[in-house]
């Protein structure tokens, strides 16, 4: 599937320095070596991918660039001269811009006073409005200077991102995973302006784990792992097994997925849901059908931001509704129900954030598994606390599920992400439930750990659980699910089996346009449906 | 250059030396504080930390006065783990006493071997009563639990005011703002002969006890401490938040209000309008430099008593203000405070431009 022509790079001139260059650098922080020893150069106008996974180094090296930290060692050249970069706006100043992963913009203001806001000086608005205009239409980036950022979808935002960092004429843009929060279209716009902005001599950093998009974007590579560099490719000549191999220093594992048993029980339906989000830049759900089965896996997808943060709260309990029967779980209507009662009921939660909501930071893994394990797997006598069993639970999840650590006495927020992740998922999982709800399952873990939990999702499935999934991953939704639905603007589409569609099709449907859904559109929220 | 480096875990020794660290300069400060006076500053640190100790009925008194601070911490601890910030003890104290008074005078001459029970359940009830409050408009209407529990300490004040200048004054008390002296079964039996530490003192030991338990060993004081530590973490596991701040809300009070009950029916043996005497909101210095945990509280508790019986033996020896004892309490909550800084950061010599 070709989307942009083949690659040309360009061609590097003896005379003019490389834009950036990089020798050493190092960088130690008290129990880590985040960066070691790493040389890294950019010509003009080349697009350079990082890869590398979760915890591999990319992003202190880039924070390192843009002089949000400072590095240990090594020296740092910029178009030929040798300079510190004391801070983000020196790096600015010298023409280096950056797109965050996550957004640094203020919702209750406008697009124009976003911009000015990180401009020097204080300028005019109307000026300003005409410039970003006329940026943006320059390369392919539509945004509204008057229009309020808490009323613009995800993409929109990272275009207001770009756009600010466009203004400054930037002659290195560093772009930080700017993917995980766009649909295919949005994403193929972004590489057509990324290479135009190429193509007039600008260098571009692309950080990214995602191999098909580095391969289709991107001239160059440098791959990093452990905090050094692994290797560096050309990865219109790589493989996607090649440059993983590069990455994770083995081959891409892959999930075993074979087909569902049919005929299940209904183990969770939603029946109508509706609800007003209390969170003025919350999205309201609207009106959402659906039914998950007893031994199949049921993926939404959705760019994020649709619902699925106030989708998943009302799911679990942490958000109870006004009305029993919209939310039934095992058979019994549930939507008053607290999130300890309908873990009662047989289902099992695995929330998006890890710290700090799917466990707590402080306390030991033997704790954490009190926090939803203490009444299913019999912690709690007489009110008072069985420890010895919370400690077998949490070495069980520890063994069964691999987790490297120090043991049930280690603290959770000792644990990496990926750990921590397989940690709480076991501790789902092992609970037996009837029914699972996961939020993102392997957001930021790296590429072999999330292949074992989608495997312990897809095993759980086979022993006859049902299984809900929410990501924004659509890869992993294709890999693992059994039927597809997509959350755009607090609606559900219909379900498809995943044999059925394909990621261009759940793509279009990511933006609100599923066959039937321009009916609906302008209803207004039925908070009031009598019960039947 | 010194600079501060953040740990990257907080250090559990630290937690630990850096009350000891509060201690030990709370007591430079001290000296220097009495040098700069003109008093000796040994013997000074004779009268203030030796004399309370010297003997048998010095230690008593000790205890006493640390039995009132160990009971109101206990209960205030179990609410500050769960972030449910009762800063009212002081008014839920008065409040306990004020039950346990009406308690007393309601039986009078009785001799009855059920007059004690009876004050101990309305001292509880009565603090329990007055952080109602606070909870009630914390839960019903989100009001700032901090500033209702404290203005209600102001109230409860004035309450007490009214009742002993009013419907309670001792009708042969020669106008003094108290009640009458309770009968011999309204009052707390000693626990040393010729002393007068009474059994309050094992009633907070016991409270000491069972707030371990509660907190380290009960499922509901699991839940407690995970609100404090993370509340989406409490949320996702379906711990309810109103339920923790009516259980840290109405402890706390409880607790206090068994101390209130135990100055009426110790030491004072009658309901005055100097009740309560700061011990409330010198129990929350108690509750942080005992970090929250029973055992730290019991140490905590001894120490501060020290500290007020110092002062009062500063005051009659010395010749200093009695606004000593708070110079005191209030420079070892101080040095804690900066104390703590280093259980997250340690400190690191660096040479400039390194």
């Amino acid at each position: 599937m070709p989307i942009l022509p083949p690659l040309t790079p360009p061609q590097p001139s003896a005379a003019a320095p490389a834009r950036l260059v990089l020798q050493g650098i190092g960088k130690v922080y008290p129990t880590v070596v985040a960066n070691d020893d790493i040389g890294l150069t950019v010509r003009a106008g080349e697009i350079r991918a990082i890869l590398g996974e979760n915890g591999a180094g990319k992003s202190t090296l880039m924070k390192i660039i843009y002089g949000v930290t400072r590095p240990s060692s090594g020296r740092m050249f910029w178009e030929g001269e040798e300079v510190q970069v004391e801070s983000p706006a020196h790096a600015r100043s010298l023409g280096i811009g950056m797109v965050f992963q996550h957004f640094s913009l203020f919702e209750t203001l406008t697009v124009v006073e976003n911009v000015a806001l990180a401009l020097p000086g204080k300028p005019a608005l109307d000026a300003l409005a005409q410039r970003i205009v006329e940026v943006s239409a320059r390369y392919g980036l539509p945004v509204d200077p008057r229009r309020h950022i808490h009323a613009l979808s995800v993409g929109e935002r990272q275009r207001v991102e770009i756009v600010r960092c466009l203004l400054q004429d930037p002659r290195l843009l560093i772009m930080d995973e700017p993917t995980s929060v766009l649909t295919p279209q949005a994403v193929r716009k972004l590489f057509e302006t990324l290479r135009r902005l190429a193509d007039e001599g600008c260098s571009i950093l692309y950080i990214s784990h995602k191999l098909d998009e580095i391969r289709e974007l991107c001239h160059t590579a440098t791959v990093l792992r452990g905090g050094r560099v692994t290797g560096e490719c050309i990865p219109a000549q790589e493989t996607p097994a090649s440059m993983a191999r590069l990455m994770i220093g083995k081959e891409l594992p892959r999930c075993e997925h074979d087909a569902p048993q049919a005929g299940g029980e209904v183990r969770l339906r939603l029946a109508g849901l509706s609800h007003a989000s209390d969170d003025p830049f919350g999205t309201d759900l609207r009106d959402l059908h659906l039914d998950v089965h007893a031994g199949e896996i049921v993926g939404i997808a959705g760019v994020s931001g649709n619902g699925q943060q106030e989708l998943l709260r009302v799911i679990s309990g942490e958000e109870p509704l006004a009305e029993r029967f919209p939310v039934q779980i095992c058979g019994v209507e549930a939507g008053r129900l607290s999130p300890g009662r309908r873990r009662r009921l047989g289902m099992a939660f695995v929330p998006e954030e890890r710290l700090g909501r799917g466990a707590v930071p402080t306390m030991s893994l033997a704790d954490n598994a009190l926090l939803t394990a203490a009444h299913s797997q019999g912690m709690v006598t007489a009110g008072f606390l069985r420890f010895e069993r919370a400690r077998a639970f949490a070495r069980r999840c520890i063994d069964d599920f691999n987790v490297k650590c120090g043991g049930p006495a280690a603290a959770a927020k000792s644990l990496s992400g990926g750990n921590l992740q397989k940690f709480i998922v076991g501790r789902e999982i092992l609970q037996a439930p009837r029914l699972l709800v996961c939020a993102q399952p392997t957001w930021g873990v790296d590429v072999g750990a999330a292949a074992f939990i989608r495997q312990q999702i897809i095993d759980l499935r086979n022993r006859g659980c049902a299984v809900l999934v929410i990501s924004e991953e659509l890869d992993e939704l294709f890999e693992i699910c059994d039927r597809i639905a997509v959350i755009a603007k607090g609606r559900l589409s219909p379900v498809r089996a995943a044999g059925d569609t394909s990621i261009e099709d759940i793509g279009v449907w990511m933006s609100g346009l599923w066959p039937g859904a321009g009916d609906t559109a302008d209803a207004p929220l039925a908070m009031e449906t009598p019960h039947a | 250059m010194l600079e501060l480096e953040a740990r990257a875990e907080p250090s559990r020794l630290m937690s630990w030396a850096s009350p000891l660290l509060a201690v030990a300069l709370m007591l430079a400060g001290g000296l220097a504080v009495f040098a700069a006076l003109g008093k000796d500053p040994v013997e000074g640190f004779r009268v203030f930390f030796l004399n309370p100790v010297k003997d048998l009925y010095a230690l008593s008194e000790l205890l006493l006065k640390a039995t009132p601070l160990m009971l109101c911490a206990i209960g205030l601890a179990i609410g500050f783990r769960a972030n449910v910030w009762n800063i009212g003890a002081e008014g839920q104290f008065m409040l306990g006493a004020v039950a346990a008074t009406g308690v007393a005078l309601y039986f009078g001459d009785s001799e009855s071997a059920l007059v004690l029970p009876a004050m101990v359940l309305a001292g509880a009830a009565g603090g329990a009563a007055w952080a109602a409050i606070p909870a009630l408009l914390r839960t019903r209407f989100n009001a700032n639990e901090i500033l209702v529990s404290l203005m209600l300490v102001y109230v409860a004040q004035l309450f007490v005011s009214w009742l002993v200048f009013g419907p309670w004054k001792d009708p042969d008390g020669f106008n003094f703002p108290q009640t009458r002296m309770f009968a011999e079964a309204a009052t707390l039996p000693m626990v040393i002969e010729g002393t007068r530490l009474h059994f309050g003192f094992a009633i907070a030991l016991a409270a000491l006890v069972a707030g371990y338990a509660f907190m380290n060993r009960s499922h509901a004081g699991f839940r407690m401490r995970v609100a404090g530590e993370a509340v989406d973490a409490a949320r996702y596991a379906g711990f309810s938040a109103t339920r923790m701040i009516w259980v840290g809300l109405l402890l706390g009070g409880a607790a206090a209000g068994l101390a209130g009950m135990g100055e009426v029916a110790g030491p004072m043996g009658q309901l005055t309008d100097k009740v309560a005497s700061g011990y409330g909101f010198a129990a929350i210095i108690v509750a942080f430099v005992g970090r929250l945990n029973a055992f730290g509280i019991l140490l905590a508790s001894l120490l501060m008593a020290l500290l007020y019986i110092g002062g009062e033996q500063a005051q009659q020896y010395l010749n200093l203000p009695n606004s000593i004892s708070m110079v005191f309490q209030g420079m070892l909550l101080f040095f804690l405070l900066g104390a703590d800084v280093f259980i997250h950061y340690r400190l690191r010599l660096r040479r400039r431009g390194a």
